[in-house]
């Protein structure tokens, strides 16, 4: 009879784990614009293209 | 690095691109080798413009002018030439843009501060409003900005605000420097007074969550309670209720605290203004619910609501979301400040500097150049003033000024550098006293007057008093019943179809009306505009336009310029020729001066390449085109280069300035041609097509009123087009209008302003509804309600129409959740409703009356609006969609 309640419990484990993304997505600002991402799959940047968001250091390309 | 490895998107918008050359090739030109300098109507492959000749080209490609190609070559340089590969000519053009401006007010510490959002000693981060971001390759070069200056870091663009985040490492590039950058590619960044204190864009964060939690628990919940509901709980005995009991209220209780809090807040805020809206009987609901529950799991009775009022409280946020739909792009709330420019030029004992304007003080002796606006009340202590007030006055004639004379806030210097010396701050000038009235202190408070909550008053009443009366009713004979009947009745209720009626309704409107470019500030708004019975327009601007129809050609040959000799352009006066037509459009292509912009719109002709153009400010342009010399300015302008602007009849043409009898209204611009004086070009403000329509069909309706700050000689003409009874006013300042409004709505009236200027802004603050036209969205707007695209207003008595309707739908909405309501309350006072058909009756009453409300409103819209045609523009996401169209019909 147990069993169900372990069934419930690892139900509810992998439910709030989806709910933990879903909280980490929004309060990392993903749901604040929805439109530009969507534009931004069009475009293509070859591998290491951004700047690191910390340092804007580096060198001006010959 | 246009290569092999690119990827499948950008091949697709290569080919596109190609295919669409191909095509403008094939209907542009005839010959397919374009010999030099030879009339040729090649697009700039920067932005798009026709280019007169070869003068610009580079690398095989041609460009209009010398700034575009600029521009090329330092993409180009820097590895960004993909930004022509991902749209066609998607440059801005930037020979188009403002004359060089100096940004080093930015560097002002006390400026800094206000714009950056974030700095510390090596870098910092700024968020900039950029409305020249229209398409996808703007995304990406803005993206890519860091190429282009070493101490730029990460730059995030949100296409929807047209807003740009940009880091930058401190020590290596100044603020200045950036918007300078900025501006050089064609994004000079809209930089207002207004834009200092604007308070940070609301985030959403909080209503995201709210609906998650609810639709996380909600969906637990439910999947709990379902062996209750199907009588399989009893197999496990009742230690398996007594745990999806707990384990339910344990789930429903973030829900009620959390994601139910702004109900409980708005409740508690009526009850204390004695007021009963609908959040009393939401409350009272879910307080009912929960308490019920929670009786239930203690006293091993059975496993509660929670179920229902979990999704209860996901589809109310669900209902509120759709309502708050939100257009980034639009500012509904901007003052005078949002209007003023962030500084001014001063000139001080060194020399001339940039100061902003919250640091301007009186006495300060400012120098305005050519478009330029002043920002508070000052003398003309040096030059002649061409002042244009038709922003703040709706004067449609600019007015000419001497020295010692005095200038208001908010006119706009046209012509030569002029020098002022201010004489009141900035905030106590003539156009800010207006925000200083009281009209724009109160707030209007939406909810309060509404038609849900003027029916949800009788509703929670109502309840209470079933609930009551049912309690008292059991009391005597069976007291447990007593207490099961008082909360049923609450929770049966608890009017959340009600409460969805409404938000659907007016959100599904709200959306409709935004496709067609027109933006409501909020859901009420659609309420207020069912119950307007008077409409009040203001007519510079609003109902009369400065396009290419009102400009007319007089030929020096017949006398002046009358409306029933002039002939108008579009008909191809036999007086200018074809060749003239041509050589005007090509000169009047160079210069930025509204007045060029509307001649060379009205001639349409194919550029050719000019010689020697030079523009003189406040007196006119000139240029050498096949081997003419071409003069087009102020007649001052054109008899001191020793043209004679006489025409035949001997008449001296009037000032542009002075105040013409009709029908001479509008500005002039004469014309010479080799140095001897051609004609005129009289430029006038016609009505708007299918002003004359719209009145007749607002007319039979509505009460119609005209306010306008212009002068009254067009009073006979209104007077015929709005019918006798409508009052007209002329000369009106803005305060003048405010007061006749309020004197309107003191008559009872529900009125309804139109206007577009700053000098209606008292007036709409003050209207019921307040209608802002513009000609571009997402350019300037006062205060509003609506923004309505110029385009549009022949279709304000359809939108009227659709908001009547509306407020019916709303109407019959509340009919069936009452319906609903007292099938469930006539069970629930007897004391006898069981869990599931509680469960049953709750989301079946809301689905019905969710489809009703969006499937009948969106019915009625199309109904309504399908027979006009649609806009030409389409809002926010079109340029999205535009290369993905294009591809399609190249196929």
């Amino acid at each position: 009879m147990s069993v169900i309640i372990i069934l419930i419990l690892a139900s509810l484990a992998v439910a709030l784990t989806f709910l933990g993304g879903f909280i980490w997505a929004v309060r990392s600002g993903q749901y604040e614009d929805t439109c530009t991402p969507a534009m931004r799959v069009l475009t293509e940047d070859p591998a290491g293209a951004k700047p690191d968001p910390l340092s804007p250091k580096h060198s001006k390309k010959p | 690095m246009a290569g092999e490895g690119q990827s499948p998107a950008t091949r697709m918008l290569r080919r596109q691109n190609s295919v669409i050359e191909s095509l403008s090739k094939a209907q542009g030109q005839s010959h397919p080798v374009r010999p030099p300098s030879a009339r040729g109507t090649d697009a700039c492959f920067h932005c798009g413009e026709p280019c007169p000749d070869d003068a610009f080209a580079r690398d095989e490609k041609p460009f209009c002018c010398l700034g575009c190609q600029t521009v090329f070559s330092l993409l180009q340089e820097n590895g960004l030439g993909q930004f022509y590969e991902l749209n066609s000519a998607p440059g801005t053009c930037i020979r188009a843009a403002a004359a060089a401006v100096k940004w080093g007010f930015l560097d002002d510490p006390a400026v800094r501060e206000k714009l950056l959002d974030f700095a510390d000693e090596r870098q910092a981060k700024v968020t900039l409003h950029l409305p020249a971001i229209h398409c996808v390759a703007c995304v990406w070069l803005l993206e890519n900005l860091f190429k282009l200056h070493p101490g730029i870091g990460r730059s995030l663009v949100n296409y929807t605000r047209r807003e740009a985040a940009i880091t930058f490492a401190t020590d290596r590039i100044q603020l200045s420097e950036l918007v300078a950058l900025l501006a050089s590619i064609g994004y000079e960044p809209e930089l207002t007074f207004g834009e200092m204190e604007k308070p940070p864009a609301p985030l959403r964060k909080k209503s995201w969550l709210q609906i998650g939690i609810a639709a996380f628990a909600f969906g637990n919940i439910m999947l709990m309670s379902l062996p209750a509901y199907l009588g399989l709980d009893s197999l496990n005995g009742p230690w398996f209720r007594a745990i999806a009991g707990w384990l339910s209220l344990g789930l429903a209780l973030p829900v009620v605290t959390f994601c139910a809090s702004d109900f409980w807040r708005a409740a508690w805020w009526s009850l204390r203004q004695r007021v009963l809206t609908l959040a009393v009987p939401i409350a009272l609901g879910l307080a009912a619910i929960y308490g019920q529950s929670l009786f239930e799991v203690l006293a091993h009775r059975g496993p509660g609501y929670c179920d229902s009022l979990t999704g209860l409280i996901f589809f109310l946020l669900c209902g509120r979301l759709f309502q708050q739909k939100t257009h980034d792009r639009l500012t509904f709330d901007r003052d005078y400040k949002g209007f003023f420019p962030l500084a001014v030029i001063r000139k001080t004992a060194a020399g001339e500097e940039s100061v902003a304007i919250s640091r301007l003080q009186t006495g300060d002796r400012l120098i305005l150049r050519h478009g330029e606006l002043l920002p508070a009340d000052a003398r003309l202590t040096e030059g002649e003033a061409c002042i244009d007030y038709s922003f703040v006055t709706g004067e449609a004639d600019p007015v000419t000024r001497t020295a010692g004379d005095h200038l208001y806030a908010g006119g706009r210097q046209i012509g030569g550098a002029i020098e002022v010396e201010t004489i009141k701050p900035v905030a106590q000038s003539y156009l800010a006293s207006l925000w200083n009235h009281d009209a724009f202190r109160k707030r209007r408070n939406d909810d309060l007057d509404s038609l849900t909550n003027r029916y949800s008053r009788r509703f929670t009443v109502l309840v209470v008093g079933i609930a009551f009366t049912a309690a008292a009713f059991w009391i005597f004979s069976d007291a447990s019943r007593a207490l099961k009947a008082f909360t049923s009745v609450l929770i049966v209720a608890c009017p959340c179809a009600l409460a969805l009626a409404a938000p659907l309704t007016h959100g599904t409107a709200q959306r409709l009306l935004a496709r067609l470019n027109i933006f409501l500030k909020n859901a009420p708004v659609i309420e207020r505009l069912a119950g307007v019975d008077t409409i009040v327009l203001d007519k510079t601007g609003t109902l009369t336009c400065a396009d290419a129809r009102g400009v007319e050609f007089q030929s020096a040959e017949c006398g002046l310029p009358s409306e029933a000799s002039g002939r108008r352009m579009g008909a191809r006066s036999a007086e200018l020729s074809m060749d003239e037509a041509q050589w005007l459009a090509s000169l009047t292509r160079h210069s930025t001066h509204p007045h060029s912009a509307r001649i060379h719109q009205a001639l349409g002709a194919a550029p050719l390449p000019v010689d020697g153009f030079r523009e003189t400010p406040g007196g006119g342009i000139e240029g050498e085109i096949s081997g003419r010399r071409i003069l087009l300015g102020s007649r001052s302008w054109l008899e001191r280069r020793g043209v004679a602007c006489r025409s035949r009849g001997n008449e001296a043409l009037p000032e542009p300035g002075e105040k013409s009898a009709p029908p001479h209204v509008g500005s002039y611009t004469c014309m010479a041609i080799d140095g001897r004086f051609r004609g005129t070009f009289v430029l006038a403000n016609t009505l708007r097509p299918e002003v004359g329509q719209l009145l007749a069909q607002l007319g039979g309706r509505f009460e119609l009123a005209l306010l306008s700050g212009d002068h009254v000689h067009e009073a006979a003409r209104f007077q015929k087009l709005f019918g006798p009874r409508a009052t007209l006013r002329f000369n009106q300042s803005p305060a003048e209008k405010l007061d006749f409004i309020r004197a309107l709505q003191k008559s009872g009236r529900r009125v309804m302003m139109v206007g577009d200027g700053l000098n209606d802004a008292g007036a709409l603050k003050q209207a019921d509804v307040g209608v802002a036209v513009v000609e571009n969205i997402g350019a300037f707007s006062p205060a509003s309600d609506v923004i309505l695209d110029a385009a549009q207003l022949p279709r304000l008595a359809q939108v009227l129409k659709f908001s009547r309707q509306a407020a019916r739908v709303v109407r019959t909405g509340f009919v069936i959740s009452a319906l609903y309501n007292l099938v469930g309350v006539s069970i629930a006072a007897a004391g006898l409703l069981a869990p599931i058909v509680c469960a049953v009756l709750m989301p079946v009453s809301s689905a019905t009356v969710v489809a009703f409300s969006c499937g009948t409103t969106l019915w009625l819209g199309r109904r309504i609006f399908a027979s006009l045609t649609q806009p030409e523009k389409i809002s926010t996401p079109a340029p999205l969609l535009e290369p993905a169209v294009k591809l399609v019909e190249a196929a």
